[in-house]
């Protein structure tokens, strides 16, 4: 079995209000950052799993932000996987 | 007829739902702790208001995969009388008995206060005993109530008269000022396609006696009782 770290993004599908999003932008406009135009929000959570290789590590991390990680009619998410150097499990 | 409120870690409108069903409407009623998985006895499942673990992850994320929620699946599956209120109501699209999501209110306030509400529909369990177009005034209490759902769905809810109720002002009027958290054609409460299962934002156990400011939530919990009775005669 090996150690692999999954950074999993979860965020809104495009077009769904994301208020957050919008008033960090409107703060950040009002701190004279005329540069950004828009803010979109997400969560981003970090996975330690074993597994045999990284086919089924995905196939772990995809199945749990099928089941419960992302809400399928809201969310999307993208996840990178890596081998963990050692255990980091503190 | 046994009325059942289910208790998850979190829930707080809870005992609100049993004095209402129990001292107000007179129905016996016990509490399912949210790790119970037998409700035979039951003839309503009741899912409360509150915060179930948290909030954490997603509201009702969670809870929906509470032991008792795979009971509360199989007796709406049966035909069986769901009702989720607020939280409860959450925890529902979650699971997938009703279709959907509340995500965060469009102004991010976290609204408590009475709202007018507009029966849209009155051919449920839940909405038998109101009138069409009836307005019923009960608070809201809640930071995630923005119903969404994707077009297609929501032309299908909309054709199959599962909308039913709509935020509205104190004549019935619906428009996008009344509309307190963003939801989708003010919806503030759906059934499922069986229609045995549904889910409102709005509090009718918070609104069920008069020192409470207003009875109206009665008509909800009354709908069930007649539907019953109907059922016997």
């Amino acid at each position: 079995m090996q150690t692999f770290k999954a950074k999993i993004q979860i965020r809104l599908k495009s077009g769904i209000l994301d208020p957050q999003g919008q008033t960090i932008a409107h703060a950040l406009q009002s701190l004279g950052f005329s540069e950004v135009q828009a803010v979109r929000t997400g969560k981003l959570m970090e996975l330690q799993l074993q597994a045999e290789n990284r086919k089924a590590a995905e196939d772990v991390v995809k199945r749990a932000c099928e089941k419960l990680l992302a809400n399928p009619v809201t969310e999307e998410y993208h996840f990178e996987i890596a081998e963990a150097e050692e255990d980091v499990t503190v | 007829m046994k009325c059942g409120v289910v208790v998850f870690p979190g829930s707080n409108c809870d005992h609100d739902l049993y004095h209402v069903l129990k001292h107000v409407m007179g129905l016996e009623t016990r509490f399912v702790w949210h790790k119970e998985q037998e409700l035979n006895d039951l003839d309503a499942v009741f899912l409360p208001g509150g915060f179930s673990y948290g909030d954490y992850l997603r509201t009702g994320a969670i809870a929906r995969f509470s032991p008792v929620m795979n009971e509360v699946i199989r007796f709406a599956q049966k035909g069986g009388p769901v009702l989720g209120i607020c939280n409860g109501f959450q925890i529902l699209c979650e699971s997938g008995l009703l279709p959907g999501a509340l995500l965060r209110n469009r102004d991010l306030d976290f609204i408590c206060k009475s709202v007018y509400i507009r029966v849209e529909n009155t051919d449920t369990i839940f909405t038998g005993a109101c009138q069409p177009g009836q307005v019923l005034k009960m608070p809201i209490a809640h930071g995630d109530g923005n119903f969404f759902v994707d077009q297609a769905t929501l032309e299908e809810l909309e054709s199959r008269q599962q909308v039913l109720f709509r935020y509205c002002d104190h004549s019935g009027q619906v428009n996008e000022a009344v509309n307190p958290n963003g939801s989708l054609n003010n919806i503030a409460g759906i059934c499922n396609r069986e229609r045995n299962v549904v889910g409102m934002m709005p509090h009718p156990e918070r609104a069920a006696e008069a020192v409470l400011g207003s009875e109206d939530g009665r008509f909800i919990f009354q709908s069930l009782v007649e539907t019953a009775l109907n059922a016997v005669s």
